[in-house]
């Protein structure tokens, strides 16, 4: 497809200047945060209706064109990456809070609202919006919806998927339907949980209903320094074993403690080989009590350090270290990939000793940074994309960890989805004829596959319906 | 060509005898304890899953477990309370033989899951049979996972009509060590809406909040057994007026999540609703015959009926409400606002083309 036929096609719908075709208005849309994949779209509309939406993706229903919904391009999954030659609907404009009802606790929102901004709005009245990914100063809620993010509080109040109650959404075709309502209840077959964290590849969201949840009275932070990283994940699972239910368990291994200090100054143990945070929130008697157990816990889990954080900056200081590891990381490398994987938390030092002997078998670093109270490991494996070979081995070795986390009996993907990265290992994780159901339904909602096409299902065999689309 | 044979029932012990039997014939209806009477079959060749039971996995330390869908809830609630764990989504009529199946396709959940979330909150993975008899798994055992469709949560609330599940994975929590639980009389439904309000915008963590109309609260605390008391005082005085420490707390919610309140014959029908619309629909339903209770903060009203289903559906579609039949005598089970949705068409379409698995019957003025 032209640039000019997607011009003239939504002539009188979108207006000329906010469709990009020139290739260095396009340049910046070419990848998200996952660098190692890039190519350009014809086209990139910036929509600021929902009408908009709906037009631009009955044109390209209309005329077979792929498009690609895109919020602030963080994908660590390459979930936004554009089809060569197709459209990039991109929605960060789309960014107002149409309602927030404070007693119904909800928040009505286009997809382009930034997460943090959600919580930002409903803070005047004690409310938050729980799922916190890395990047949520930036992240679209419309981008959370698609790839069921989650963040480093999903141990207790889970995903995404357990935060939206409501989805007007635009169906590849153009039809828009509404899913769920505005209650924590519902009757008939969950739409909802279906569409969300499908990666774009059922449609759009027009408008998401999410719920808010009244933000703790206390928060209780410790941190706890380790002499090894599996003395850290044993910590974990005695946490665990001891009843409590943390709001966070998050640990941070030796080089994403240094990068992280490096990066922001948090103040971080520095001869640590890996640091516990383990987050405890509710009430004040009640954090108070499990306190005093979570400490007994962890001095008896060989921690050489406990720290507590005494007030709310320290604990927003231990928050932005960790939140920003990826990025502070990112500042010793060149390039790195960011893996997602996870395993039965009984099985985090096991997952970790082989890790680590696969980053001495490739020769290339991994920093370890992960949400521990779920098994979901996030090895950030850094290399130089301008050494021949070494994008290879980074993903060889990246492949040999998401083996492992299915041999393990866990997931290749714990929040960062599929996307184009690990489309080869879903049929590994699953079997062929269940991502073959998936991709039946794929094709009862989007029969030309043009929503997101490429994404998820691995391409060495394509189908008859996508050969049929591009010919 | 399959038959299309009706009443028979054919048991089922094992997940690819559930697929075969899905091969076989042209209209299949499943039964697991058969504790929704409303939901029973009413035609169709009807699988009965109470044999496919048994736990196939559990390690406490993962605080996950997977079993066959033909479960008994009360059976995993016990194992789970061996090791301090236990669902906090509350399944409901757990103690009159309600399996973990049933559980999912009915989307039930219970009082005290208010603190938590729902079911659908807790499913990790399932395996299912689909409309053409092919057995297949999704999700994961995990307690993260965001690999290929969300197919578990799905199934919530499909009523088998998208596939026969044959086994399920959920994550649990620990159970807390110590209850209690507070009556909380007001002087009318606005003074009580009002109460209710303002608990579910304060920061009590509470395990449950149901009203019981016109004008009393049920509230339910939990945790740490040293600071329980702690917390029951500064939540009596945040509320004032009529408070009062009940002594039966866990017969308060027994009876609450087993609808013993309901008289005997009447159906009963879940209506998904929010806090501010209570009122509406209980100016609408005070002066008809009928019981209701109020649940989940609001969220949810359960509401008892002794006649035609078909009258209230009337007043829910006025409401633009809906509901779902659940007790009561076999029949359709859709009332108030149930009309096709695009997306469900089209999944439906995808897993049960043939049209194997039925459909959830809406019912008309004058059904049973």
């Amino acid at each position: 497809m032209h640039s000019e036929q997607v011009v003239e096609g939504l002539r009188g719908i979108v207006p000329r200047d906010r469709i990009l075709t020139r290739p260095g208005e396009l340049a910046p849309y070419e990848s998200d945060a996952l660098t190692a994949f890039r190519s350009r779209p014809a086209a990139v509309v910036l929509a600021e209706r929902r009408e908009e939406v709906v037009a631009t993706v009955r044109w390209c229903h209309r005329h077979g064109v792929p498009f690609v919904a895109r919020g602030s391009g963080t994908s660590l999954s390459g979930g936004s990456l554009p089809v060569p030659g197709g459209v990039v609907i991109a929605l960060n404009r789309m960014n107002r809070i149409l309602r927030l009802d404070p007693e119904e606790r909800v928040a009505v929102v286009e997809p382009g609202v930034v997460n943090l901004d959600v919580s930002r709005a409903a803070a005047p009245y004690g409310l938050y919006y729980a799922p916190d990914p890395s990047s949520q100063p930036v992240c679209t809620i419309g981008g959370n919806v698609a790839f069921n993010s989650g963040g480093a509080h999903c141990l207790k109040y889970g995903m995404t998927a357990n935060h939206v109650l409501g989805l007007e959404v635009v169906l590849p075709d153009g039809e828009v339907t509404r899913l769920g309502g505005d209650s924590l209840e519902a009757v008939g077959p969950d739409l909802v949980g279906l569409f969300v964290g499908s990666e774009g590849l059922l449609g759009i969201a027009l408008e998401i209903t999410l719920r808010l949840v009244p933000r703790p009275e206390a928060y209780r932070t410790v941190l706890a320094a380790y002499r090894s990283l599996q003395a850290a994940g044993d910590a974990v699972a005695q946490v665990v074993a001891s009843g409590l239910l943390p709001g966070a368990l998050e640990i941070m291994d030796r080089l994403s403690i240094e990068a992280a200090e490096a990066a922001v100054h948090a103040g971080y143990p520095q001869d640590a080989a890996a640091l516990l945070i383990v987050e405890l929130e509710g009430e004040e008697p009640e954090v108070e009590a499990e306190l005093e157990r979570l400490l007994a816990v962890v001095q008896s889990s060989g921690a050489y350090e406990v720290r507590q954080a005494r007030d709310e900056a320290e604990r927003q200081r231990i928050w932005k270290g960790r939140k920003g590891a990826f990025s502070s990381v990112g500042r010793l490398s060149p390039d790195y990939l960011v893996q997602d994987g996870v395993v039965p938390r009984s099985q985090l030092g096991t997952a970790l000793a082989e890790i680590e002997r696969l980053s001495r078998h490739y020769g290339l670093r991994v920093a370890n940074v992960f949400h521990a109270g779920d098994g979901n490991l996030h090895p950030l494996i850094l290399y130089d994309g301008r050494r021949p070979g070494e994008l290879e081995r980074a993903e060889a070795l990246a492949g040999e960890i998401l083996r492992l986390c299915i041999r393990l009996g866990g997931s290749i993907t714990g929040e960062h989805g599929v996307g184009m990265e690990k489309r080869e290992y879903l049929v590994e994780m699953f079997g062929e004829a269940d991502v073959e159901a998936m991709r039946r339904l794929r094709r009862a909602v989007d029969p030309l596959e043009i929503a997101n096409r490429g994404k998820v299902f691995p391409t060495s065999r394509p189908t008859p319906a996508s050969a049929a689309a591009s010919a | 060509m399959p038959d299309i044979v009706a009443g028979v029932v054919v048991s089922v012990d094992r997940p690819e005898a559930v697929a075969a039997a899905v091969r076989e014939h042209a209209a299949v209806r499943t039964r697991g304890g058969g504790t929704k009477t409303a939901l029973a079959p009413m035609d169709g060749v009807i699988l009965d899953l109470s044999g496919l039971r048994g736990v196939v996995d559990y390690d406490p330390s993962e605080f996950t477990f997977t079993a066959l869908a033909g479960t008994p809830v009360r059976q995993v609630e016990a194992l789970l309370g061996q090791h301090g764990q236990y669902l906090p989504f509350d399944p409901p009529l757990a103690a009159a033989g309600a399996t973990l199946g049933g559980t999912v396709a009915s989307g039930l959940s219970g009082p005290c899951r208010y603190r938590y979330g729902g079911v659908r909150d807790f499913v990790l993975g399932c395996r299912f049979v689909d409309g053409d008899g092919r057995l297949i798994r999704a999700g994961g055992k995990v307690v993260k996972n965001a690999a290929g469709f969300d197919f578990p949560k799905l199934f919530v609330g499909s009523l088998g009509t998208l596939g026969v599940l044959v086994e399920l994975s959920f994550k649990v929590f620990p159970r807390p060590p110590a209850h209690a639980t507070l009556r909380v009389r007001r002087r009318g439904l606005r003074e009580a809406l009002e109460t209710m309000c303002a608990l579910a915008t304060s920061a009590f963590d509470l395990e449950a909040v149901d009203l019981a109309p016109p004008s009393t609260l049920w509230v339910r605390v939990a945790g740490l057994r040293e600071s329980l008391l702690a917390r029951v005082d500064r939540l009596r005085a945040f509320l004032g007026g009529e408070v009062e420490l009940v002594e039966e707390d866990a017969a308060v919610w027994e009876g609450a999540r087993e609808f013993t309140w309901l008289p005997a014959g009447w159906s009963l029908v879940k209506v998904p609703t929010t806090p501010r619309r209570v009122a509406e629909l209980e100016s609408k339903l005070a002066g008809a015959e009928s019981v209701r209770r109020y649940s989940a903060g609001g969220n949810v009203a359960w509401v008892g009926w002794p006649g035609d289903p078909g009258l209230l559906g009337k007043t829910l579609a006025e409401l633009g409400l809906r509901g779902l039949r659940l007790l009561g005598p076999p029949g359709p089970v859709a009332l108030g606002r149930w009309e096709a949705n695009p997306f469900g068409v089209r999944v439906k379409h995808a897993l049960d083309p043939a049209g194997r698995l039925g459909r959830i019957e809406p019912c008309s003025t004058g059904s049973p």
